[in-house]
């Protein structure tokens, strides 16, 4: 069974009534925190335990490492104004949306510069960019600490929701020992299908993980994206195959980082392989199509093998989808799976070609009276 | 203080002048900037290879309860 990113997979959970709570001073934490809180906590995040402390920030932003030299590239970060708590206090998170209510044992408050975290995590501090904006809008101290989960409400998507332990036996009762993960955003489209089943030919299982949450306006919905995927697998993969499960975490836009980031979550959800793409988390033009790729050669202790696709599409001499490795026709002959095309005719309520899209898939979304998000 | 704190905790190991020597002729035009970061590359890629497995935190009865809800979801038979 493949090993959890630092050799232990962490569970910060304990039953509520196994503590008492009612002394603690409490917290509001904000949604992404909660769930950055829920995936410390079911070790997703494994080796965290907890919220950044000083040494392991700086370590992340010079090195893309721990202090202990674990690999790690996105800081997870617990921000906030500095008043009324200290070293050494512990303190109740909540959060009301997901019912998070989490100890939270304060060993280090520190200062940061915002500059210098954007510039190293997200190569820029254009504040056009996403997760530059997000820095920027963050309070003027961290606080580190190791976290313990008491509650949280059940929500929609949770018969999808499975945890790294959950996928761990999961995968061990079929039988998989080598898991290839494949991270989406968006409903499949046929060339989605060809990366992941071309994935899956050496592997023994695929492991489909959309993340979900906090989108954009003109994005597919959650329930769009899950609808069709269970469209898919339905009719064009072996059950003993392919298992769909969410992960909720918003995206960082950081590029080859958060590539890094993505592989490692997927590790600790006990896959093997991990697929990237073109791109991968990228966003604008701040990244290099293939920095993505390039930073796994940082990591030969990552402990999860890369994957990586580049640019395919329809080749209509080949008459089948095709990669620039496999096939010899001129790029006049290749039509491109444009995610915004396949978007365009889908909102004119019409099916989009079967060399796109799936017939069935695309007929799924469409029962949708509006797939897209306001 | 926080100077203090972010020490870089590095340490001088010895290896044979002739490896060395080789070693740098090697990484010559790659990607590695120097020996010793060409030596950490490849004792991280011998060491991760090697970490000791830790067992799985979860006990039988909860490994039951897993399959449980994973039976009650589809997921398992």
């Amino acid at each position: 069974m493949q090993k959890p990113h630092g050799g232990k997979l962490i569970n910060r959970y304990i039953k509520k009534d196994q503590t008492q709570t009612a002394e603690i001073p409490e917290f509001e934490v904000n949604t992404n925190l909660s769930e950055d809180i829920l995936n410390i906590a079911k070790g997703v995040f494994s080796p965290l335990e907890g919220f950044l402390c000083y040494n392991d920030l700086e370590n992340v932003i010079n090195d893309k490492r721990l202090e202990n030299d674990t690999p790690w590239t996105i800081p997870i970060l617990l921000d906030f104004n500095g008043d009324n708590i200290k070293e050494g206090d512990t303190v109740l998170l909540s959060n009301k949306e997901n019912g998070v209510k989490a100890i939270f044992d304060i060993e280090e408050i520190y200062t940061y510069d915002k500059k210098t975290l954007a510039k190293n995590i997200y190569s820029t501090t254009d504040e056009e960019h996403p997760g530059v904006a997000n820095v920027s809008k963050m309070r003027p101290k961290l606080i580190g600490g190791k976290i313990t989960l008491l509650d949280s409400k059940q929500r929609e998507f949770d018969n999808y929701n499975l945890s790294p332990r959950e996928t761990r036996i999961l995968f061990k009762e079929k039988g998989w020992k080598e898991i290839v993960a494949f991270q989406t955003r968006n409903p499949p489209h046929i060339g989605h299908e060809y990366v992941q089943k071309t994935a899956l030919t050496f592997v023994d299982g695929i492991f489909i993980n959309p993340i979900i949450g906090k989108k954009k306006a003109g994005d597919f919905k959650d329930e769009v994206i899950l609808s069709s995927y269970e469209t898919l697998m339905k009719h064009y993969y072996l059950k003993d195959r392919a298992v769909m499960s969410i992960l909720r975490t918003s995206m960082k836009y950081a590029g080859p980082r958060e590539a890094i980031h993505h592989a490692i979550m997927r590790k600790n959800f006990g896959c093997t392989h991990f697929i990237v793409g073109r791109d991968h988390a990228g966003v604008g033009n701040y990244y290099g199509p293939y920095d993505a790729h390039e930073i796994f050669s940082e990591f030969p202790d990552l402990g999860i093998i890369p994957v990586f696709f580049r640019s395919f599409s329809r080749c209509t001499k080949c008459g089948s989808v095709v990669n620039d490795k496999i096939c010899p026709h001129d790029q006049k002959y290749h039509i491109n799976f444009s995610g915004k095309k396949i978007r365009e005719i889908l909102r004119d309520g019409k099916v989009p070609p079967e060399d796109m899209m799936r017939k069935e898939v695309a007929e799924t979304i469409l029962k949708f009276d509006n797939p897209f998000i306001e | 203080m926080e100077e203090e704190k972010n020490e870089k905790k590095y340490t001088t190991i010895s290896i044979p002048t002739p490896l060395a020597e080789k070693i740098k002729k090697r990484i010559a035009g790659t990607g590695f900037h120097s020996l010793s970061s060409y030596v950490t590359y490849v004792l991280r890629e011998v060491i991760s290879g090697m970490d000791e497995e830790e067992g799985e935190a979860f006990s039988k009865e909860d490994e039951e309860k897993v399959k449980e809800r994973l039976r009650a979801l589809g997921y398992l038979d």
